[in-house]
């Protein structure tokens, strides 16, 4: 879905737990995220650090966006 | 000669442990063969015996792949292998990666051969076909009944140091590797017998396959975030709470788009998981966590993008194949283009 939207020329950042697989599907901009059942977030957490996890993450992938990359990159 | 040992690597499910719940089970010895074991070591006979099963989760192993690998390293030194088989992992993406994992992992450790079996798709595949023998199965554990007989004997032909066929006559997925052999005709024969197929359209196999690259370049980046129109997009299954266009759960036929306008987050009570493959309880408490609308809603209001595009995307990515996930992106492709999204934070499970 990655390479597909992003033949369309719109950049994507593909947020992730399982980055050797995002790197064989062929994303360019890769984020990795915390675990399977919750990529942005993590139970454990008192809401408001669990909020503060996610912000954290999201602006990782908002950068990676305003980076130019020439290949595969993981962020 | 005394037996053939050999030590199976199987997932938490085929190790009767459990579903997605239990996708955090630790690395387990167990004695003997288990599960689908049993399968193989009905095909081994009197010459190999399955001596142990490692059991572990497919969540814990992809997520804590050194420390997963280190412990079952460990289990597999103290068993005096000859040969290490893993799976079959079918479409099962993460049992696939790990299979692959365990089994490089092993060749390179203790010098024994190891092989695995899958389906094409199965990430897995392209993760570790190069390092590992790597048999063709179908898509789901519906084909054990054939995948067992073949791996059985293939697990034995590599154990007996006997000599290994060309991926097509053995059903392993090519490795890369080219190996001389003494051909009947010429080079220049066959060449022109191909040609001469070739014109008449008549079928013709290639000895010299062209590699099939499908990269897509990168997109240029984003200059001016706070000018940006972002879409969400994921693979997780994310819905409205009921699913109302009934995703399934595996190999989804479809895709959704649903309206987030005026949603400043998702909750327990307007949204759920229609993803099958993990286990769906802390999504269903909290969708946030694995679509992020909360925090850039936070930041549409605070100016660090300019709007968040008023539908998301989703499907379900376990199990679908690449034909049908090509398909719903590009139509996805299409809309936000002509919607005038700018960038795509796209979420996978």
């Amino acid at each position: 879905m990655v390479k597909e939207i992003e033949r369309a020329g719109l950049p994507v950042v593909h947020i992730c737990t399982v980055v050797p697989i995002s790197l064989t599907v062929g994303a360019n901009r890769i984020v990795p995220a915390v675990a399977i059942p919750y990529p942005l977030g993590n139970p454990t957490l008192e809401a408001g650090e669990e909020k503060k996890l996610r912000r954290r993450l999201v602006e990782k992938a908002l950068n990676a966006l305003c980076t130019e990359v020439d290949g595969q990159t993981v962020f | 000669m005394s037996k053939i040992r050999v030590v199976h690597y199987i997932n938490q499910f085929f190790g009767g442990v459990g579903g997605e719940e239990k996708a955090d089970h630790l690395p387990e010895l167990r004695l003997g063969a288990v599960g689908p074991g049993m399968a193989l070591s009905q095909q081994f006979g009197d010459e190999a015996e399955i001596v142990a099963t490692i059991v572990c989760g497919d969540s814990y192993f992809n997520e804590n792949t050194p420390a997963a690998l280190e412990a079952i390293l460990g289990f597999v030194a103290d068993q005096k292998a000859d040969i290490f088989v893993a799976g079959p992992a079918f479409n099962a993406g993460r049992y696939g990666m790990a299979c692959g994992g365990v089994c490089k992992a092993v060749q390179e450790k203790f010098g024994i051969p190891a092989v695995t079996a899958m389906f094409g798709e199965n990430p897995g595949v392209d993760g570790f076909k190069q390092d590992v023998y790597i048999l063709e199965t179908g898509d789901s554990a519906a084909t054990m009944r054939t995948a067992a007989p073949v791996l059985a004997k293939f697990t034995l032909k590599l154990a007996k140091n006997e000599e290994i066929g060309a991926p097509t006559c053995e059903a392993y997925f090519p490795r890369g590797i080219r190996k001389n052999v003494f051909a009947e005709e010429r080079g220049s024969k066959r060449a022109v017998d191909m040609l001469v197929a070739k014109l008449k359209g008549e079928e013709f196999v290639t000895e010299y396959p062209m590699p099939h690259f499908d990269n897509v370049a990168p997109a240029p980046a984003i200059k001016d975030m706070p000018k940006t129109k972002v879409a969400l997009v994921t693979s997780g299954g994310i819905c409205p709470k009921g699913n109302p266009d009934r995703i399934e759960s595996s190999s989804a036929s479809k895709y959704g788009k649903y309206d987030i306008d005026g949603l400043n987050a998702f909750c327990a009570n307007c949204a759920e998981t229609a993803h099958g493959g993990y286990d769906p309880v802390y999504a269903n408490q909290d969708a946030n966590r694995v679509l992020p609308l909360d925090v850039l809603r936070d930041m549409e209001k605070e100016g660090k993008i300019e709007k968040l595009h008023k539908y998301y995307y989703t499907t379900v990515g376990n199990g679908t194949s690449v034909a049908s996930s090509k398909a719903y992106a590009a139509e996805i492709a299409a809309e936000l283009v002509n919607d005038g999204v700018q960038a795509v934070i796209l979420t996978s499970t």
